[in-house]
């Protein structure tokens, strides 16, 4: 009887802990997702009264929650659109941009294709259409096989914008829910090319690539996004509904501080430079 | 019973469970047309909205369209494009060989399963058949379109050395195991409830145990057999996540099942949770959505139509 009153005290002082202390939810890019996860198991082991609920699902799904009002931080590794813009202030809702760490598009193909490098141009001309042999970027004579991301993807827009400056992917294209599943499936197909977050590319061979024909082919690296000379890389944002204060704000004071960006750096995302990390800082 | 032991109380408690069950079956019945009049009305706007219209009309969605001068016309599915393209034919094409692949595998394997697991496996057997082939049925959807994408997709293009990894063929395949199950269930039921007098008849007339299986117990059975068909028709035509996981959901116009797909389901799968609320893209998988159900309502009328008309003829030929 001792026992049951005592593990009923037990739960009671559990629910009541949990109800006391502060909820955050993140919600958004599938990208950003893993770093999200680490911060927030950090930064619990820290902070025990704080639950952090994070889930996936895509920028645009992250946005649309944040505009629902159904979560407190959007991930997103795209900026907002200005029609999502125009929609956030019909709602009443004060879109407040955080840059958190960076990350590289790489482009990848399977480890038994030859092909070393490419450009800008040929890049957009294999994910358009134009080039459809490898033979054409000096590889075998064989069909390309493009993999790509679903069109709920930041990546998705992301590389529509600045690679194939806005053009449509090429219908042949197969789309997957998933960076890890097109990483996975570039794996498997010998005559397959694929692009995703630097930070889940494993197992697959990296393209060089070439901003235009007469510079040198960068490989992506940590390295390379965070000095600038890789030319697919983009900033991963954190959103807030008006400036974050409270819990909110000494938590993405924290993300940005050096252990959060330690943090980033050892799971292979590409943290902020100092000066940046510093400038971003919610006073 | 004893019938003066009937107390009036009974009787009105009678009355409500009557009443109560009743309601139960009604309030499904009113769900049922709720979300169907939900999907409608969201799926209006592209007959009246006039700015909708110039982005995703009747007449845009299923015909040819020019979309960049110059260029030849063609069918496009690209959302999320500078000027969105909201092509269906892709889309129902990509349902139909995914579901035709399905059924294709899916008939002979269930029904086969189903003469042998009613007419000539042993009971012993049986036992353990019918529950293991109705356990497939219970592996989540998510589960089947995993083991598809990673593993079967590997398998079979080695096999026959598809171009695409993930195709009409891996996608249908998936699809068949989910819908073995369903098949079978009900075409082994139709077959174990025909009456043993008409086997009897059969063995007593001299015929083997063969053509009493193929010739009196599978005729007899149809109706069940054809129900069972339906409804796995209805599974394939709907089924989501493992088509969005194993068919590549490349939305191409081919004759060929070795291309990738796209399909109806998939697609609303995949973009519902990021459009822009009453957006053209949103009225459009809405729209989809209405298609969908149109499309099975319609197969499951015409299969219990079919199915009715063959009872009917089978009974008369039987009495």
């Amino acid at each position: 009887m001792k026992k049951i009153i005592i593990c009923g005290l037990l739960l009671i002082l559990a629910v009541g802990l949990v109800i006391a202390g502060t909820t955050i939810t993140i919600k958004g890019s599938d990208t950003l997702v893993r770093l999200g996860q680490r911060w927030a198991e950090e930064y619990m082991k820290h902070n025990p009264d704080v639950v952090i609920q994070i889930s996936g699902g895509g920028s645009g799904t992250g946005i649309a929650a944040l505009l629902n009002g159904t979560t407190d931080i959007c991930e997103a590794s795209r900026d907002m659109k200005d029609k999502e813009y125009k929609l956030a202030e019909e709602k009443g809702i004060k879109p407040y941009r955080v840059s958190v760490a960076l990350d590289g598009i790489a482009v990848f193909f399977n480890k038994a294709n030859p092909v070393e490098k490419l450009s800008f141009a040929q890049l957009k001309g294999i994910y358009t259409g134009a080039i459809t042999n490898w033979k054409e970027v000096g590889g075998k004579n064989a069909r390309i096989i493009l993999y790509g991301r679903e069109n709920n993807s930041g990546t998705y827009a992301f590389f529509k914008k600045k690679v194939l400056n806005k053009e449509d992917y090429n219908e042949y294209t197969q789309t997957l829910p998933g960076t890890a599943a097109v990483v996975n499936a570039v794996s498997l197909d010998k005559n397959g090319i694929g692009y995703g977050g630097l930070a889940w590319a494993k197992g697959v061979k990296f393209a060089g690539v070439m901003a235009n024909d007469t510079t040198e082919a960068v490989l992506p690296s940590v390295e390379t996004v965070s000095n600038g000379t890789y030319p697919i890389s983009r900033e991963l944002y954190w959103f807030f509904n008006g400036k974050p204060t409270g819990e909110l704000k000494k938590l993405v004071n924290w993300a940005l501080s050096k252990e959060g960006q330690k943090i980033a750096e050892e799971i292979d995302y590409v943290p902020l430079s100092k000066e940046g990390a510093l400038a971003n800082t919610v006073e | 019973m004893n019938r003066t032991k009937f107390k009036p109380k009974s009787r009105v408690r009678e009355f409500l469970g009557e009443k109560l069950i009743a309601i139960n079956a009604l309030a499904a019945l009113v769900a049922i047309v709720l979300i169907f009049a939900f999907i409608f009305k969201e799926a209006i706007p592209i007959f009246t909205d006039q700015e909708i219209q110039q982005e995703a009309s009747v007449d845009k969605m299923t015909f040819k369209q020019e979309f960049y001068e110059g260029r030849d016309p063609k069918w496009s599915w690209q959302p999320n494009s500078e000027a969105p393209k909201y092509s269906i034919l892709p889309l129902v094409i990509g349902s139909l060989k995914a579901a035709l692949v399905a059924m294709l595998f899916a008939i002979p394997l269930g029904i086969g399963a189903a003469i042998f697991s009613a007419e000539f496996a042993s009971r012993r057997l049986r036992e353990i058949i019918k529950p293991a082939i109705e356990m497939l049925a219970g592996i989540p959807s998510v589960v089947l379109g995993f083991f598809a994408l990673i593993i079967m997709a590997t398998v079979l293009q080695n096999m026959f050395g598809f171009l695409f990894r993930l195709n009409a063929i891996t996608a249908g395949i998936a699809l068949g195991l989910a819908v073995i199950p369903i098949i079978f269930t009900v075409a082994e039921d139709a077959m174990t409830s025909v009456p043993s007098s008409l086997r009897d008849a059969g063995l007593a007339l001299g015929a083997n145990h063969w053509q009493v299986s193929l010739t009196v117990v599978l005729p007899a059975a149809l109706p069940g057999i054809a129900a069972g068909v339906v409804l796995g028709f209805g599974r394939a035509i709907g089924e989501t996540m493992i088509v969005l996981m194993a068919s590549g959901n490349a939305a191409i116009i081919s004759g060929s099942l070795t291309d990738s797909i796209r399909t109806i389901s998939a697609s609303i799968a995949a973009e519902l949770a990021e459009v822009v609320f009453g957006s053209a893209h949103y009225s459009v998988l809405f729209f989809l959505g209405s298609l969908l159900f149109v499309f099975t309502f319609f197969i499951n009328l015409g299969g219990d139509l079919a199915v009715r008309n063959l009872k009917q003829r089978l009974q008369g030929r039987l009495s």
